[in-house]
């Protein structure tokens, strides 16, 4: 069982670590120096990377618009040629080059984003009021009241993502955590099912996904669920539960032989036992296992909300792909940095709790 | 003290652990009688199978070869009547010293009610001083206080036959003593009977009834037993000045010493122990760590 042990490195961030420290404890000089000698460091590598990618761009989009010329030039002649020239000279957004967009025009996109979310809120209050009355009398009537329907703007999609990978993990726990206790108790039972764990355990998204949406379809057949949220949510649950069905059977069938002997001279009952000794023992493991758990999930459910069409950052990423309006690639590179600083967040609230359970924390 | 009947009794008990071809032989040929009420002493060097012997006792390891009874029965696992202070304190690192305590008194008392639980896990974390550190966790505590708690733990279910494996090993002077005179009072008032485990004749002198030395293994057997005619309750700073406390400790200390002198004989022979160089600290460094016990 333990070729396949997942630990996870407990401080991944130093610069973090050090800002908590300087919380606790006002810490000497060398230490604030350290601090700011982090930060700065930290900075300088942004703009060294921001640099980077702006060259890149600007390469990538000469060879593009360069290419786009020449052909013009070979299909329609030179005078067709100088007109593209000029056109993509003066910045119109009709004839620009499609490639990797700058930091200033991913910047931008963000700013087009946040203000179309602000005008869908605003029509989705306006909305609520012009129905109110007429919702009132539908709750009256026993109807359902009328919901706003139209096109969800990009915080929308970030909610709907979040609120599905918090249900895929809600499900990957209620799954694994069972599982793994009951498998982590009995050698034998752990030895039985190890084939099945190490096969489906590498499955791709995608193969999960198609094979949830093969029952879920026919189970909830003319139920008149929203489907796409339960077939995503559950894909996300069966891909991420792996890490903690691992550790929770490691950490049951690993108990220190101390702890289990208290256990016996105090006759605990399997339930007590399991409940007092066994489950508060292995919490560690299971905690870490569940960190790996949220990251999974979090990166498993981007690739499935594309494929499934459901809500979310996937299906706004595959739709502004699809779209290819003209700042629709930069739209993609601020999906990009949204998915992965809310995977960063749900990481460090995982770290934090994992912290915040951990008993092995050595005396100061 | 002693009455008839056992409370527990070794037959012919050896233990063997089988690893792979070859064979660990800890205990050989064991035959003890726990006499009800008595304070039995087991004094012995480290590695002579002193907690293999306890183990027995509680059930968590059945003999190789013979029998241990309880009360008549062969033991077949561990009871509440028989409780346990183990060597390496056995607590729950994820409770704290309360919860600890109360797990056991939990379910040693299921019939009392809350309050009266309550009062007797405070009760007897109070008696090992522990009342300051109430809600702190086992990690937080130095390794002395770890100890009392397992003593406060099994203290306070107040078992039949009390089984102590080196209990008080890691505290200080003043302490210890402390902690010996509660073992004493509670062992005395209630009745019950005492196996101490200790590596201080001293200690043993002060606490039993009966001493009985362990041989170094392997194939541990036990050595002639020693009554210790001194009446209770017994004061520690009198007790050098009685005769028959000096008689007493003068002859384990001799036996001890010869079996020691004995140990070294079969050392400087060649018979047992291979050739084995020290190794000097310092001069090399290894490329492991060992795990600190
Ligand atoms: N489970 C076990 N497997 C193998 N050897 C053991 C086991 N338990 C104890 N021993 C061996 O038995 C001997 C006696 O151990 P122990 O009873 O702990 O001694 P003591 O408590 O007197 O120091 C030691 O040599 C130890 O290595
Ligand atoms: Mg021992």
């Amino acid at each position: 069982m333990s070729d396949f042990t997942i630990s996870v490195d407990k401080k991944p961030f130093a610069l973090f670590d050090r800002v908590k420290s300087l919380r606790i404890a006002p810490p000497p000089r060398k230490k604030l120096l350290d601090l700011f000698k982090n930060l700065a460091i930290s900075l300088l590598s942004m703009l060294v990377f921001l640099l980077v990618w702006q060259l890149g761009s600007s390469y990538l989009f000469n060879m593009e618009a360069s290419s786009k010329i020449e052909k013009a030039r070979i299909d329609q002649g030179d005078a067709a040629a100088a007109e593209l020239q000029m056109c993509i000279n003066s910045g119109n957004t009709s004839c620009q080059p499609n490639t990797l967009p700058s930091p200033a025009q991913v910047w931008s996109a963000g700013g087009v984003l946040w203000s179309d979310h602000v005008m869908i809120a605003r029509k989705k209050v306006e909305f609520k009021q012009k129905v109110a009355e007429t919702n009132q009398q539908r709750r009256a009537e026993g109807l359902t009241p009328i919901r706003y329907t139209g096109r969800p703007s990009f915080v929308d999609q970030i909610f709907t993502s979040i609120k599905t990978v918090l249900v895929g993990f809600l499900i990957s726990l209620l799954i694994a955590i069972p599982v793994g206790t009951v498998i982590g108790l009995n050698q034998t039972l752990r030895t039985s099912v190890n084939w099945l764990i190490q096969i489906f355990k590498p499955v791709s998204p995608v193969v999960w996904l198609l094979l949830v949406f093969m029952i879920v379809k026919t189970v909830t057949l003319n139920s008149g669920l929203d489907t796409s949220f339960i077939i995503s949510s559950i894909s996300v649950g069966l891909c991420a539960m792996w890490a903690t069905l691992v550790n929770t059977s490691l950490g049951v069938s690993s108990v220190n032989e101390d702890y289990l002997n208290v256990a016996k001279v105090l006759k605990l009952g399997v339930f007590k036992k399991i409940y007092r000794v066994i489950l508060p023992s292995a919490i560690p493991l299971i905690f870490t296992g569940m960190r790996i758990t949220v990251s999974v999930a979090w990166m498993v459910l981007i690739a499935i909300e594309l494929l499934a069409q459901s809500p979310g950052l996937g299906s706004f990423v595959w739709e502004e792909f699809q779209n290819g309006a003209n700042d629709s690639n930069a739209k993609i590179i601020v999906a990009m940095f949204v998915i992965g600083i809310i995977g960063f967040l749900l990481d460090r609230i995982m770290y934090w709790i994992q912290q915040s359970v951990s008993f092995e924390k050595a005396m100061a | 003290m002693q009455e008839k009947i056992p409370i527990a009794e070794f037959r012919n008990v050896s233990v063997w652990f089988d690893q792979g071809n070859s064979r660990i032989e800890v205990l050989k040929e064991i035959n003890l009688k726990i006499y009800e009420g008595e304070f039995l002493a087991i004094v012995g060097f480290t590695g002579s199978g002193k907690t293999t012997l306890v183990s027995l006792l509680t059930g968590l390891l059945k003999p190789s070869k013979g029998e241990v009874l309880y009360r008549g029965k062969i033991v077949e696992g561990p009871d509440l009547e028989r409780g346990v202070i183990f060597q390496n304190y056995s607590l729950l690192p994820w409770l704290n010293v309360y919860e600890n305590v109360a797990l056991a008194v939990n379910v040693v008392y299921p019939d009392w009610d809350r309050k009266r639980r309550d009062a007797q896990i405070r009760k007897f974390v109070d008696m090992v001083n522990l009342t300051p550190a109430l809600l702190k966790k086992p990690n937080e505590l130095s390794g002395g206080m770890r100890q009392r708690v397992a003593v406060a733990r099994v203290l306070a279910t107040d078992p039949e036959l009390l089984l102590m494996d080196e209990p008080l090993g890691a505290l200080d002077a003043l302490t210890r003593g402390n902690l010996q005179n509660e073992i004493l009072k509670i062992w005395g008032a209630n009745k019950r009977t005492a196996l101490l485990i200790t590596n201080d004749v001293d200690e043993g002198i002060f606490m039993a009834d009966r001493i009985i030395p362990l041989n170094p293994g392997p194939n541990a057997t036990l050595g002639p037993e020693y009554k210790v005619s001194v009446g209770r309750p017994r004061i520690k700073a009198s007790l050098n000045s009685d005769p028959n406390f000096r008689a007493v400790r003068n002859n384990i200390l001799s036996y001890l010493a010869d079996l020691g002198e004995a140990a070294k004989q079969s050392k400087s022979n060649g018979l047992k122990l291979p050739d084995l160089k020290p190794l000097t600290p310092g001069l090399r460094s290894f490329p492991f760590r060992r795990k600190a016990i």
